[in-house]
């Protein structure tokens, strides 16, 4: 009986294929949907663990949180190195971390901070150690993987944040490479990290803040990396509940200051997202409805065709189950057809996606990844085409045998 | 689904293959079909010929348990087939019983062989490729065994209808018109074509026609009146 089922896909193949493809559209935006969001949700809460607050100079909260906790965006510019020891002097501060940003090397930013910062997100070495001396860093896996660096290998930091080697070069002070991080799954695997004094170093220690701007660079851009005895933001984790009542005060009264919750920020992020996302969650949701109608349509035409050869199986010994079995089958065939092509199609996206965007990259897209929500996209495309089957099949079942056979002779 | 019991059963039934007493059916208050007491003898060729709208395909419907009589009894191989409920009746009709139609009926989406080997899997649960291979070879369609139903010329179709008939070996094949559309020397190579499979597989022939060309062929000829 699934030969039979199959013969008659076969039989009307156009109609089969837009069945599947029309189904295969909808699983597959779903997926995409699925996978974006929670990826992007996971991605967020891991880059933020242990972050409680995070300092920066005045701006919009949301871009200091980007720049600093996700690295993504652009600074909001820069503050003094006192901050730190301001923070560090606080009650209910554990731990306050300074972070430099402003150079980067292919694409990957170059950080100057504390050993402390990746013990905060978790990360180990691989091999080699952790920075100490001035110039040495340590490279998260992929940078490892993508520039293929290795202990000892040195590199020269360019100047800017969205990378490129096509922007000014720090020529007179490279970085050597003296220790290499264990995979994490955040925002640490595509960082340089080096202290802070490197990124000083780098941009020359005695340079005042009316250094020159290099040539191709704007203004901003040029406000964005540190300069000596400034940093860019400082991460803060908070050693007890008073402190995320008191401190965030504190720190907006302050000149210059400002203070970002990262989950306040992220959260409000995502609600901004989240409207787009399920506008087009709607519209995938919809697709997939108007899938499972088109199959229904499908298979009520080709029943009504097949009325004959329905009461003729009947007659030469099919049994009512065997009948209603058959043309359930046909659904849940196209039905999971549809499914296949929409899971290969929604991570095929996801791949090509995060292979061309280098945002999205950066995002830590990983079409590898299955969530269990798809298993549940699943069950319902295999649901509504078994829907779509069963109603026309349960019609054709009511019909009289002799009557169908005389009208159909 | 196998059948429950084996396939010897109806071979040990004594008498008539079919019997009917007092059989008579009824529309709208009149009488479309009226047979009475009658017997078909296994292996025998039987004709049922009447005029148009004389109750011929109604007799078969009732025949093949597919139609309740409103008058009378219905045996078939000894079995009370009218009064047998639905599954019972499809039950019996599968195990005895293989069906010709003026048209033809072969799935369209199917093979010759495919639909053979479907008619094999559902009468007896399973498919012997041999056997469906010389029945096709005997009808003498080996060289269209894999065509769809839709590119044979009628005359093939047909042998293809009655092969699928027999190839479940069934007691009874029952015929409704199978030549009335064809021509004489076809509607002629037809009848000697079932007469040949149906004596070589033992079956017994119920044939049902206006067709008067082909009357003298049948030793049984029971004759149904026009309608009032
Ligand atoms: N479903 C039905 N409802 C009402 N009357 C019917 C129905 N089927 C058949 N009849 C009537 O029953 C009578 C016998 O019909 P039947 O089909 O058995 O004739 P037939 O001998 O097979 O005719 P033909 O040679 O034209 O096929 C006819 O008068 C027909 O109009
Ligand atoms: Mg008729």
């Amino acid at each position: 009986m699934i030969g039979l089922s199959l013969a008659y896909l076969r039989d009307r193949a156009l109609n089969t294929g837009l069945n599947i493809l029309l189904l295969g559209l909808s699983v597959a935006s779903l997926v995409i949907l699925l996978l974006f969001s929670s990826q992007l949700e996971n991605r967020f809460d891991k880059d933020a663990q242990g972050i409680d607050m995070v300092v920066g100079a005045k701006g919009s909260p949301l871009q200091l949180i980007l720049s600093s906790v996700y690295h993504v965006d652009i600074p909001t510019g820069n503050v003094p190195l006192e901050t730190v020891e301001l923070l560090r002097r606080q009650m209910g501060v554990a731990q306050a971390i300074p972070l430099a940003l402003g150079d980067s090397f292919r694409t990957f930013r170059i950080v100057g901070t504390e050993p402390a910062y990746p013990a905060l997100l978790g990360a180990s070495l691989a091999d080699g150690r952790m920075f100490g001396q001035k110039m040495e860093a340590v490279i998260g896996v992929e940078v490892a993987a993508r520039t293929g660096a290795g202990l000892g290998q040195r590199f020269v930091g360019g100047h800017g944040m969205t990378g490129g080697d096509d922007g000014p070069k720090h020529e007179e002070a490279p970085f050597i490479v003296v220790g290499r991080l264990k995979p994490t799954g955040t925002v640490i695997d595509r960082l340089i990290l080096t202290n802070v004094e490197s990124v000083w170093a780098v941009h020359g220690i005695e340079a005042p803040h009316d250094e020159p701007a290099h040539e191709g660079e704007s203004a901003e851009e040029h406000a964005d990396h540190a300069s000596p005895a400034e940093v860019t933001a400082v991460l803060v984790q908070f050693g007890s509940p008073i402190a995320a009542v008191r401190l965030p005060g504190f720190v907006n009264r302050q000149t210059n200051l400002q203070a970002a919750v990262p989950a306040v920020e992220v959260s409000r992020l995502l609600a901004l997202v989240g409207v787009g996302l399920d506008a087009v969650r709607a519209f995938a949701v919809l697709l997939m409805i108007t899938a499972g109608l088109s199959i229904f349509v499908a298979l009520l035409t080709a029943l009504r065709q097949r009325e004959g050869d329905m009461a003729m199986l009947r007659v030469i010994g099919a049994s009512r189950a065997a009948i209603l079995g058959q043309v359930a089958s046909e659904g849940l065939i196209l039905a999971a057809a549809g499914t296949v092509l929409g899971l290969v199609l929604g991570h095929g996206v996801i791949a090509l996606a995060a292979a061309n965007i280098e945002q999205l990259h950066q995002l830590g897209l990983n079409p590898l990844a299955f969530h269990p929500g798809e298993a549940m996209i699943a069950m319902a495309a295999l649901g509504i085409g078994l829907i779509a089957a069963l109603i026309p099949g349960l019609r054709v079942l009511q019909s009289d045998i002799a009557d169908t056979l005389a009208n159909a002779r | 689904m196998p059948s429950p019991e084996p396939q010897t059963h109806l071979n040990k039934v004594e008498g008539p293959l079919v019997e009917t007493r007092g059989l008579s059916h009824w529309r709208d208050g009149r009488c479309v079909m009226q047979i009475g007491d009658w017997q078909l003898q296994p292996r025998a060729h039987a004709l049922l010929l009447g005029p148009s709208g004389s109750g011929k395909t109604t007799f078969i419907n009732i025949v093949t348990g597919l139609l309740t009589p409103s008058q009378g009894a219905i045996f078939v191989a000894g079995e009370p087939m009218s009064i047998l409920p639905p599954a019972g009746r499809d039950g019996l009709r599968r195990r005895t019983t293989g069906l010709v139609f003026q048209t033809l009926r072969l799935i369209p989406a199917l093979s010759v062989t495919a639909n053979l080997a479907l008619a094999q899997q559902l009468a007896l649960g399973q498919v012997d490729r041999a056997a469906i291979a010389a029945m096709i070879d005997r009808v003498g369609l080996s060289h269209r065994a894999a065509a769809r139903p839709r590119q044979l010329s009628q005359g093939e179709g047909q042998r293809a209808a009655i092969a699928r008939a027999l190839i479940t070996r069934p007691h009874l094949v029952v015929a409704d018109e199978p030549t009335s559309a064809l021509d004489d020397a076809n509607a002629a190579r037809m009848i000697d074509l079932m007469f040949e499979v149906a004596d070589a597989t033992g079956a017994t022939l119920l044939v049902a026609t206006h067709d008067g060309r082909i009357a003298h062929r049948f030793g049984n000829r029971l004759n149904l009146e026009a309608p009032q």
